[in-house]
């Protein structure tokens, strides 16, 4: 990838993604004094599940935090970290309310600021003016297709395609920050397109280790045409295309039981959504709290809370789900020197444990992890004074390890969803079932790995197809490794949890995925942020 | 996905290419952008919010090509709702004065359900 006329930069830190994870990690590393560059895949405010989201963050008044750790620790299935959830509580209360001069926080209803929910593309517009402001340099639309790494190990940068310039570019920085968010393996979840696991993937090809990859199985609920957020849907009642009403217990019930039922449902035919019982004032203002939830009843002359309507579950793979990089050290440093993991890139098991954080803590998770890797990246960058060149080091897509070929991605897309959004391999796991869809994973994989070979643009492309297999791959090793079931991990041939497993699960391998326990679970201590 | 862009009404500022997360756009020198990867829209409808002469229009299925003429995308009054009712251009005008109630209805309809799924069992036994 040596085009003459490409974009090649330096700088302290380079964060490559360009959701809220990214924009907290850039405007930390700015005001340590980094010279920060900031590469997204897509436009930063748009890209990213972030924006078409809305996340409420983990929002606790000091006096009720105690408890609330304790209480979330509970559910955690013993892999969170006390210490950790504490610290994200605190680092959001701190960080929202700087973001007043960019973003237009309103009432909370009782007389003061309502800071926790963000609107999604409010909140990106705002983190964009901010990174602005504190002096980012913003590189939209520049795909990261790999790492730089040095003679000793360490990663010293990243290179990739300027889509809309269609021109290669590379950044030279001795601390990078990976924030590409979860892999959603392409089950159309909104706004997770561009989320198909590529950081994962950077990672491992420079030695990174991931844990808690086999909690993965989540999804949303949304009109089976268009996958939207969920408010509206949470007093729904359910009927089968013949007008029987279905036994689905309520959301939020244990044991994934509402998921369950809605998915045999499916599984055996077409479900219909009946939301005339959803709260009157929710029907009022629904346009007025999330305007993006009409479009799609709407503009096909549907009355959401009048008609009944055919529904979907979208799966959200680990973006909802809870595995990612391992983190290493209370900065969210990887296993391998100069990288940093953020956000839903990284392993959310330190505040969520073997739960989905998604409704509160991924999103206090992603600012705060953000945050802290900023600091230390810039505080690391700033030491260095001499960065090596480095070598790039990506391989399946980028340099086939035997004769390039054209070949059949088709089947990739099916392969990569059968136990992390198909319902019967992901809610139904089984030993079996496992190996099954796994060969046929490692034959695809070999595929792409010895003979995928694109130019250009189109390597982008490629590059997301072998992250997603190489990130499914890694489920499916670390799901059959855990043999038992426990949180997100169902396994119906092994239904119970086993208290010799409360131990993180770790993976990583290219050409060949290995997983191992890790002893030491839980052992980080992290120590009081001052970011 | 997104059906059409509006010729007689687009500028040619641009920023919807910039703009769409998945680059299904295309700048061209000489007229507005061209819906060049629609295989890549995911149906998010940000070309709308940054598309200040609600000039396109996204139809809302994300699973198949849409069909939908001009005529009717005109007709139906929805282009550029979407941007206004999110009241994009006017920040800070009250548009988010109700946004806190997200938490307390989505939970106010959890537990209308869970009260129903109380009596639905009772019923059937
Ligand atoms: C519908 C929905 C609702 C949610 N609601 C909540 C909630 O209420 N509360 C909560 O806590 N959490 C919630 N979550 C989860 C929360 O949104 C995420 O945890 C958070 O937004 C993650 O931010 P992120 O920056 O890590 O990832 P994203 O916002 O997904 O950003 C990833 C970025 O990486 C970029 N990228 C990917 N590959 C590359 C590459 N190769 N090169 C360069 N850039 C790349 C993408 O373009 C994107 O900008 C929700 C999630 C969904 C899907
Ligand atoms: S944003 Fe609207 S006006 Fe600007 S080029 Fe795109 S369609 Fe035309
Ligand atoms: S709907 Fe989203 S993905 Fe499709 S063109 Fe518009 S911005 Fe791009």
């Amino acid at each position: 990838m040596s085009q003459r006329d490409g974009l090649d930069l330096t700088a302290d830190v380079l964060i490559i993604g360009g959701g809220m994870a990214a924009c907290w990690a850039a405007t930390s590393a700015a005001r340590a004094g980094a010279r920060v560059v900031l590469a997204d895949k897509g436009y930063v405010g748009t890209s990213g599940v972030t924006a078409t989201g809305g996340p409420n963050h983990w929002w606790v008044a000091p006096d009720k935090r105690a408890q609330a750790v304790e209480e979330r620790h509970a559910r955690s299935f013993d892999l969170a970290e006390r210490d950790w959830m504490a610290r994200i509580i605190e680092e959001t209360w701190r960080a929202l309310p700087e973001l007043t001069p960019y973003y237009p926080f309103d009432t909370d209803g009782r007389g003061g600021t309502f800071y926790s929910g963000v609107r999604g593309p409010e909140y990106m517009r705002a983190l964009r003016r901010f990174a602005i402001d504190r002096g980012v340099t913003i590189l939209d639309h520049h795909p990261a297709l790999e790492l730089l790494q040095d003679g000793d190990g360490a990663i010293v940068g990243a290179a990739g395609h300027a889509r809309l310039d269609d021109r290669d570019w590379r950044v030279r920085a001795p601390a990078v920050i990976l924030a590409t968010g979860g892999c959603a393996f392409r089950s159309g979840l909104i706004g997770s397109h561009g989320n198909s696991g590529d950081g994962l993937l950077m990672a491992a090809e420079a030695g990174a280790v991931l844990s808690g990859m086999e909690f993965s199985a989540s999804y949303s609920l949304s009109p089976a045409w268009n996958s939207t957020r969920t408010l509206p849907y949470f007093a729904a009642r359910f009927f089968d295309a013949s007008g029987h009403e279905l036994d689905v217990p309520p959301p939020m019930s244990s044991e994934a039981a509402h998921l369950k039922a809605l998915a045999r449902a499916m599984d055996a035919g077409p479900v219909l959504a009946d939301l005339s019982d959803a709260p009157v004032l929710l029907k009022q203002l629904l346009r007025r709290i999330q305007p993006a939830s009409l479009p799609p009843f709407e503009r096909r002359g549907i009355d959401l809370f009048e008609n009944r309507f055919p529904i979907r579950l979208f799966g959200e793979g680990t973006v909802r789900g809870t595995g990612g990089l391992q983190i290493v050290d209370e900065d969210c440093r990887t296993s391998v020197e100069g990288l940093y993991a953020v956000g839903d890139c990284a392993t959310r098991e330190l505040i969520a444990g073997a739960t989905s954080g998604g409704g509160a803590q991924n999103a206090a998770w992603a600012l705060t992890s953000g945050r802290v890797a900023g600091r230390a990246a810039a505080l690391a960058a700033l030491r260095v004074s001499k960065v090596a060149p480095g070598k790039a080091i990506g391989q399946a897509g980028l340099r086939p390890a035997s004769t390039a070929r054209a070949i059949d991605l088709t089947p990739v897309v099916p392969a990569v969803q059968a136990f992390t959004i198909d319902f019967d391999g992901t809610l139904w796991r089984s030993a079996a079932k496992l190996n099954k869809a796994q060969e046929r994973l490692d034959g695809l994989w070999r595929e792409v790995a010895d003979h995928g070979h694109a130019e250009g643009l189109d390597r982008v492309a490629l590059r997301e197809q072998a992250a997603m297999l190489a990130s499914a791959r890694w489920v499916g090793a670390a799901a059959l490794a855990r043999d038992e079931s426990r949180g997100l991990h169902m396994r119906e041939d092994r239904p119970k949890v086993d208290p010799a497993q409360a131990q993180r699960l770790l993976t990583g391998g290219l050409a060949r995925v290995w997983t191992r326990f890790d002893p030491s679970t839980p052992l980080i201590h992290p120590k009081e942020v001052a970011a | 996905m997104i059906a059409h862009i509006f010729e007689e009404r687009c500028d040619g500022c641009n920023s919807c290419v910039a703009a769409c997360p998945t680059h299904v756009l295309d700048a061209r020198t000489d007229g507005p952008p061209v819906i060049a990867r629609i295989d890549q829209c995911q149906t998010c409808y940000m070309c709308e919010l940054y598309c200040e002469s609600d000039a396109l229009y996204v139809d809302p299925d994300q699973m198949a090509r849409p069909t939908i003429t001009p005529q009717a995308i005109l007709e139906s009054g929805q282009l550029g709702r979407l941007r206004h009712d999110y009241g994009w251009d006017q920040p800070g005008d009250g548009h988010l004065s109700d946004f806190w109630r997200l938490g307390p209805l989505l939970r106010e309809g959890a537990e209308i359900a869970t009260r129903r799924y109380a009596a639905f069992k009772a019923d059937r036994g």
